[in-house]
């Protein structure tokens, strides 16, 4: 900087100027780099790879979309896409209204309220494999949930969704809510505490109910939050590897694939890299279609408030 | 520390630290109590030659996850040393232009005359040694309760003709007559030796190893799936995702009368203190005596960029092969050793059994590799024959949709 | 909604609230239950019995085969080393990861340029990638430069797929503190530094603590990278689970496994269950507001 001091002050400003201007473009150079290169660098390395005929390890050989029409010629890709929609729709909207239930509920000044939530937050800490592999010995039907209930009287009781091919996907569902429905609330009550009292108590005087007050009042003002949430919920979904992995096995036979499941079978198990990326690219190309709206909406309403 | 340092150094100069000292780093899944004292003891082996076992293990699927790392290691340009693989992979593998020759190693051992031909091609990319086999596994065991039988007034079957009625008799006496484990890969176990049993031999090796297309689509095929429906009407129905153990201890604990599983299964059986001939009986399945479904677990070996690689190579690949290693580690893992000239005295009667069986198949032509086990074809395929496999199973499917499917399935490349 | 001064009364609402709340708990409780209850059990009482029956009799045993002398691979050394392995990678990649998110989400927000916003949007796509996609490529990239199969490739892979979160939340939590400030501050003639270190910083508290047990979580959770870029006793403590709870050929002991599974999941549970007050406030400041 003394270079800086000596000269005159009119100079220094100009050199203070450019410095200033630049200095946040090196601050954020690094993750422009880690950017370019990490994630879209490695998403055209993947691309690429989607049009080749790679098996075991990469080979670039050009073939064109060959890949993608085996992808959807394959009945079990197929599946994991039904299963992507099912589970991905039910996880979403489960979690949603479960986590915006339960922070109404907590939001009712409970005793004991930091316990509670504690109780509701904690599966967020547990690691899928940890989630996944409890919840299929509780839903076995013979050493687990429905054994208790049996054993209590009721022995007609059956709840052995986890074998059904047609069911299993729900049981990734049923976890799925349960490891992460907690954060939703802590979202959804951070919002809540956030709504100024002012407006509540002046639709009470006006003789708005409860229920209304709620719709028309707390629901609106809650949207950032519905946003944040379906954001990080709709990540989980897509994501969802460790826990099917951990729950199902992808079982019976594959009823409970999902693409990411379906993706590291083929690339790493069945030395298919070639088709494996291409499974991996139109599951970039769904995620792409549902979070870029709501994202573009979301920069751009923050902009204005 | 730096002292420690700066004493290694010296020995190092003075060429005291061996430059013989070779690291080893081996990829494996063996993590269970009775897999990893057999892996320990190869470490024990390979430390008194002087050189370093670094060990590298990764559970999970039967190797899913191991493939996944291994695949990543040699990509980063750092291969492990050596790695647990078997089948048609290891070609693919050799095709890739990684694996290292083991061909000295071989040609001192003598392996071709230790090995039989079925086993060494297997082993060896274009003539080549570049892996070294550590057991000899039958899958085409099935596992008896006699008990169970003589309970249900019930005749072991012989062949699948026999099959029903044997069931139907168990099953209406109160027993489950199949204990069976609900995953893809037991679904498969099944199937395969469905199809030894039905169409022989040479009918499998046509249809599941050839994968020609008239074995694939004949009346024989349909016959297989037929049967093999037949066997899913007599396992119980919380068999879905069942652990493979949990299944043997069903016909150990009495509930169940037998079971299609490999002779890993032999390791229940003794843990739980059962006595074979007595409490439990290994036959061959149904029509299928006189073949043998092997199953063998090898290690592929990396080119590598140290020196000294080779020679770690050649001794871990010495100390497998070797007798002492083959036995040891077979009696801990309940397979066979897959080398002629270990002493069969410490094993017991299933395993004689099936080293007898192994050495007169290997002369009959009855041997035949396992595609259940990724020993047949390549895993695209094996992995496509298996998702119509276990569709079949967990469906009301018809055999002819199913073996259009599997026959369109043989193609997958 | 702030506190009234007046606690409710009890009414039937109040218990039906009450009671819903309590069945809401036991459903979240349960797998917990299942684990720590299991953990402490005989091993053949557990497989003849089912997983909600407490113990008859209490053993600490499968706790301490756990973490001394289960079979985690060859060595059977338990979980002990493994534990440390985690906390000497995921400690330097939280501290590193939330260092860049937040001076990501100072620039963006306080002294954005051309293209800063289409840069942020660009980012986020970050945090939907698989990252079964990129394990590939990313072992190449590692082994271009040099630090495959180490503690400090794996650190490197952990921030790389952090910085969109944490730039996320930093950003989100900035945006909502006034433009006056900064602009006072700029005209007084502080500059980069100095305005974040005195203004900013100091009110990043509670954002500081929401990304810090989110990447923490995250990161020591995580199994697949861990899989991939480390080898032998550099393993974290996710991976080593995997390998003692999937044996494949092998008598299964359930009450070790879920022991093991409760000590890979102390650290997380400590720190939600102790700081999740933090948590919520955090949030309550505007961590994820729109």
């Amino acid at each position: 900087m003394s270079q800086v001091q000596s000269l005159s002050p009119a100079a220094r400003n100009k050199w203070l100027d450019v410095f200033e201007n630049v200095l946040p473009k090196i601050v954020m150079a690094p993750t422009f780099v880690i950017c370019v290169v990490f994630f879209y660098g490695f998403i055209i390395w993947t691309a690429v790879l989607s049009m080749t005929p790679s098996r075991l390890l990469p080979r670039y050989e050009f073939i064109g979309l060959e890949q993608y029409i085996s992808l959807f010629d394959n009945d079990r890709w197929w599946l994991a896409l039904k299963n992507l929609a099912a589970f991905g729709g039910l996880f979403i909207f489960a979690c949603l209204a479960m986590g915006l239930l339960l922070a109404i509920l907590l939001d009712q000044r409970i005793r004991a309220e930091g316990f509670i939530r504690s109780i509701f937050l904690y599966p967020l800490a547990l690691s899928f494999i940890v989630t996944g592999t409890a919840w299929k010995w509780i839903l076995d039907p013979s050493i687990g949930f429905q054994k208790v209930i049996n054993d209590l009287g009721w022995t007609s009781f059956s709840f052995d969704w986890i074998k059904d091919p047609e069911m299993a996907i729900y049981t990734v569902v049923i976890a799925g809510i349960w490891q992460s429905s907690g954060f939703v609330m802590a979202l959804f009550l951070a919002g809540l505490r956030g709504i100024d009292d002012g407006i509540i108590k002046a639709a009470k005087i006006d003789g708005a109910s409860m229920p209304t007050i709620y719709r028309r009042i707390i629901l609106p003002s809650l949207r950032p939050v519905f946003f944040s949430s379906f954001m990080i919920l709709a990540h989980i979904a897509i994501k969802s590897f460790d826990l099917v992995m951990a729950l199902t096995g992808g079982g019976p036979g594959y009823s409970s694939d999902l693409p990411a499941t379906f993706m590291y079978t083929f690339a790493f198990t069945r030395n298919q890299i070639g088709m494996g990326a291409a499974s991996a690219i139109v599951m970039l190309m769904i995620v792409v279609s549902v979070i870029v709206p709501f994202m573009y909406s979301e920069l751009r309403s923050s902009k204005r408030g | 520390m730096i002292k420690l340092k700066r004493v290694a150094v010296a020995l190092a100069a003075l060429g005291m630290i061996s430059a013989q000292a070779a690291e080893v780093e081996v990829l494996h899944w063996w993590t269970s109590g009775g897999e990893a004292k057999s892996a320990a003891e190869l470490k024990r082996m390979i430390e008194a030659k002087g050189d370093k076992w670094k060990d590298f293990a990764v559970a999970g699927g039967g190797g899913e996850n191991a493939m996944t790392v291994l695949k990543s290691r040699v990509v980063s340009g750092k291969a492990p040393t050596a790695a647990q693989v078997k089948g048609p992979s290891i070609q693919e593998w050799g095709a890739e232009g990684t694996l290292a020759s083991l061909d000295s190693v071989a040609k001192a051992g003598e392996w071709d005359k230790l090995l039989p031909g079925v086993v060494a091609n297997v082993m060896k990319y274009k003539g080549s040694y570049v892996a070294v086999p550590v057991n000899v596994h039958r899958v085409n065991w099935m596992w008896v309760n006699p008990e169970v039988f003589k309970k249900a007034g019930a005749d072991v079957p012989k062949t699948w003709a026999d099959f029903p009625a044997a069931a139907e008799k168990i099953q209406k006496a109160g027993f489950i007559a199949v204990a069976h484990g609900g995953q893809p890969w037991q679904d498969f176990t099944v199937f395969e030796s469905v199809v030894l049993g039905v169409g022989g031999a040479q009918f499998y090796n046509d249809a599941l190893v050839k994968l020609d297309q008239k074995a694939l689509t004949s009346p024989t095929m349909e016959k297989a799936f037929d049967t093999f429906r037949t066997v899913r009407k007599y396992i119980d129905k919380d068999a879905a995702n069942r652990d493979w153990n949990l299944a043997t201890a069903m016909v150990i604990n009495g509930k169940a009368a037998m079971q299609f599983m490999g002779d890993w299964a032999k390791g229940e059986f003794t843990a739980a203190g059962k006595v074979p001939g007595k409490d439990y009986l290994c036959l061959a399945a149904p029509g299928t005596d006189k073949s043998f479904t092997f199953n063998i677990d090898s290690f592929i070996v990396f080119k590598q960029s140290a020196a000294d690689a080779a020679k770690g190579q050649a001794d871990f690949a010495n100390a497998v092969m070797s007798p002492e290693f083959q036995e040891v580690f077979n009696l801990n893992k309940g397979s066979i050793p897959v080398r002629s000239g270990v002493s069969l005295a410490k094993f017991d009667d299933c395993a004689k059994l099936s080293a007898k069986d192994f050495a007169d198949t290997a002369k009959s032509g009855g041997l035949v590799p396992s595609i259940a086990h990724q020993m047949a074809v390549p895993a695209a395929t094996t992995g496509a024959i298996q998702d119509v496999v276990t569709s079949f199973f967990n469906s009301n499917e018809s055999s002819k949709d199913a073996v259009k499917k599997l026959a369109s399935a043989a193609k997958t490349k | 909604m702030a506190e009234h001064s007046v606690k409710p009364k009890m009414g039937f609402g109040r218990i039906a609230l009450y009671a819903f709340i309590t069945y809401c708990c036991l459903y979240y409780l349960l797998p917990l239950t299942v684990m720590l209850f299991n953990s402490i059990k005989d091993l053949n009482e557990l497989k003849s019995g089912n997983l909600l029956a407490f113990p008859h009799t209490v053993t600490f045993e499968p706790w301490v085969k756990a973490w001394n002398s289960a079979c985690t691979g060859v060595t059977c050394d338990g979980l002990k080393g493994y534990f440390w392995n985690s906390v000497s990678f995921v400690v330097p990649a939280v501290l590193i990861s939330a260092l860049i998110g937040a001076f990501n989400g100072y620039v963006l927000t306080m002294w954005r340029f051309r293209g800063s916003d289409a840069l942020f949007m660009a980012l986020m796509l970050g945090c939907f990638i698989p990252f079964q996609a990129i394990l590939l490529p990313m072992a190449q990239t590692l082994g271009v430069l040099g630090i495959a199969n180490s503690v400090a490739g794996l650190i490197f892979v952990h921030v790389v797929y952090g910085i969109a979160f944490t730039t996320l939340f930093f950003r989100n939590y900035y945006v909502t503190i006034p433009d006056e400030l900064v602009k006072a501050a700029r005209i007084d003639g502080a500059g980069f530094f100095t305005i974040f270190r005195r203004i900013v910083l100091p009110l990043s508290g509670p954002i500081i603590v929401v990304t810090v047990i989110w990447q923490f979580t995250q990161i020591w959770n995580d199994f697949l990278f861990g899989v991939v870029f480390s080898s032998g006793e550099r393993q974290p403590i996710t991976v080593a689970l995997n390998n003692l709870v999937n044996t494949s050929t092998g008598v299964k002991e359930y009450n070790v496994d879920m022991a093991a599974a409760v000590i890979a999941a102390l650290p997380t549970l400590f720190v939600y269950v102790v700081a999740g007050k933090y948590f919520v406030r955090g949030l309550t400041a505007g961590a994820v507001k729109g």
